[in-house]
Formats: C-alpha cells, sequence, structure tokens
C-alpha cells in the first residue's frame, strides 16, 4: 500500500506535524481549497487521530479518501480532492 | 378514507404544503453551544468541537454566559466600574490563559503544569484555538445579562472578529434552528 502511495503525484502536501488535534484537521481544510479538483492532498501529521480524521472528512465532504502509512514517528494521509 | 376520494392534484398540492412545511422546520447544518463553565479545560473541549464542526463547513454558534465570559476578557482594557463590578473584576480569571482547571487545580500549580505539558505535546492553547476560531468565522455571543450581573462592559472583551451582545432569545433562537445544542 504505502509504495502506491509513494508512487502518487501529490498535488498539495500539507506538514501539521507541528500541532495536535484538532491542528491537522484544520491545516487540511485550509489547505484543501489550493488542491485543484482530482488533485491528491497529502496530510503529514505525528496524531494517528488525523487518520480517521481525514477518512470520515473526506467522505462527509465528498472527497476520495485515498490511504495512509506511517512513516518516520509520523502519519502521512492521502486524499484527492472531487469537485 | 378521505385520501381516496380526494383528486390527485389534490393529493399533490397537500404533500407540497408538507413538504414546505417541512424545510421551513428543518435545522441548518449548524451547532450551538452554551459555555457557561469558565474553566480552562472545559473551555477549550468546546473551540475544539466548535473548530472541528467549521472544518466540517458547519456553522458554529457559541453563547457564552456566566463564568464563561472570563474567558472573553482582555487585561489589557479597563474601563471604568462601579464598585461591584471592580469586586467582581479582579476576583474572576482576567483572561483565557488565566482560567482554572476543572480538576487538578492544585492551589494554582494545576494550570501552568498542564500548560506546560500541552505545549510539549504540541496541543494548542487555548489563545490559540481562539484565534482559529476567528479565522474560520466562528461566531461568539455574548449573554448581556451575566455581563450586567458581573458588572462587566463590551469594553473590556477580546478583539473578536465575530462577537455580539445578546439575551437568551437569540440563543434559543439559534439553537432552534441547529442540529445539534451542546450546553458545556
Amino acid at each position: 500500500m504505502s509504495e502506491e502511495l509513494k508512487a502518487l503525484e501529490v498535488a498539495v502536501e500539507v506538514d501539521a506535524r507541528g500541532t495536535a488535534c484538532p491542528g491537522p484537521l484544520l491545516d487540511a481544510k485550509r489547505a484543501i481549497g489550493d488542491c485543484p479538483v482530482g488533485g491528491v492532498m497529502c496530510v503529514m501529521s505525528s496524531d494517528e487521530g488525523t487518520i480517521i480524521d481525514i477518512q470520515r472528512w473526506s467522505k462527509k465532504m465528498k472527497h476520495e479518501y485515498v490511504g495512509d502509512y506511517e512513516d518516520d514517528g509520523y502519519w502521512r494521509v492521502y486524499m484527492k480532492k472531487n469537485g | 378514507m378521505s385520501e381516496d376520494t380526494m383528486s390527485q392534484e389534490e393529493t399533490i398540492k397537500s404533500l407540497m404544503a408538507r413538504v414546505e412545511a417541512l424545510e421551513e422546520n428543518a435545522p441548518n447544518d449548524s451547532l450551538c453551544l452554551g459555555v457557561m463553565d469558565g474553566d480552562y479545560d472545559k473551555t477549550m473541549a468546546a473551540f475544539i468541537i466548535a473548530l472541528g464542526a467549521a472544518a466540517y463547513d458547519m456553522e458554529v454558534d457559541m453563547f457564552f454566559t456566566f463564568w464563561g465570559l472570563s474567558a472573553l476578557r482582555d487585561p489589557k482594557k479597563k474601563p471604568k466600574k462601579d464598585f461591584l463590578g471592580k469586586m467582581f473584576g479582579a476576583m474572576l480569571p482576567k483572561q483565557a490563559s488565566k482560567l482554572p482547571l476543572s480538576k487538578m487545580q492544585m492551589m494554582g500549580m494545576g494550570p501552568p503544569m498542564i500548560q506546560a505539558v500541552m505545549k510539549m505535546h504540541k496541543a494548542k492553547s487555548l489563545d490559540e484555538l481562539m484565534k482559529d476560531a476567528g479565522e474560520f468565522g466562528i461566531r461568539i455571543h455574548v449573554c448581556t445579562m451575566a455581563m450586567d450581573v458581573m458588572g462587566m462592559k463590551k469594553e473590556e472583551m477580546i478583539d473578536y472578529p465575530h462577537i455580539d451582545y445578546v439575551g437568551v432569545g437569540a440563543f434559543v433562537g439559534m439553537f432552534q434552528e441547529a442540529k445539534q445544542c451542546w450546553f458545556m
């Protein structure tokens, strides 16, 4: 899974490793406007809760959750922007 | 039965009227929070939930009353007050970062300890959360009755972009239209 994710072309990368909840979700919300439709956004977070947060948030906002994997002490969470 | 005899046209008409009535009373995609407590931790929880809802594009209205008001004071602003107002002003926390904890207050040692631990874990402080709240358009409504009772003035409130001063009528109006209302 992580190999496929690493191979993805990322349109917007959000480094939210400096904050705990609700920081990463807010950073994602701030950045989604800069992401082109159909583009992939990657949220980097040191808070594991961000994975489920982004999953649910993507679903509700009609975006597409792509996947996640653990990197060196943090998580990379991928989603695709729809509409 | 009357439905059986009703013409199709009449049925549609009555259904339309019912749909319109339902639409008029349907809740907005909004969250309404009552913040009364005045404890650092509980006020923080209120702002975190408010911000989470804002990330979901929900509109958020926060109604602050009684002890909750201390979080909205700006210590740099010192308007003129009567004797009772001064007494309240002196006894209540002067700003958000000075609010007590609901647990582990430990005669004043708790809050700086918790705030240091939070910083270590990169959690946002209440001040930072309030700044985010302003950015995300979260509305703060201040209870004027509580302000009167505690002798608080508009002139001592924080510079917040979406603040107004209301009574319970406004709060009821808000939660009637909201999907959710929590009183913390």
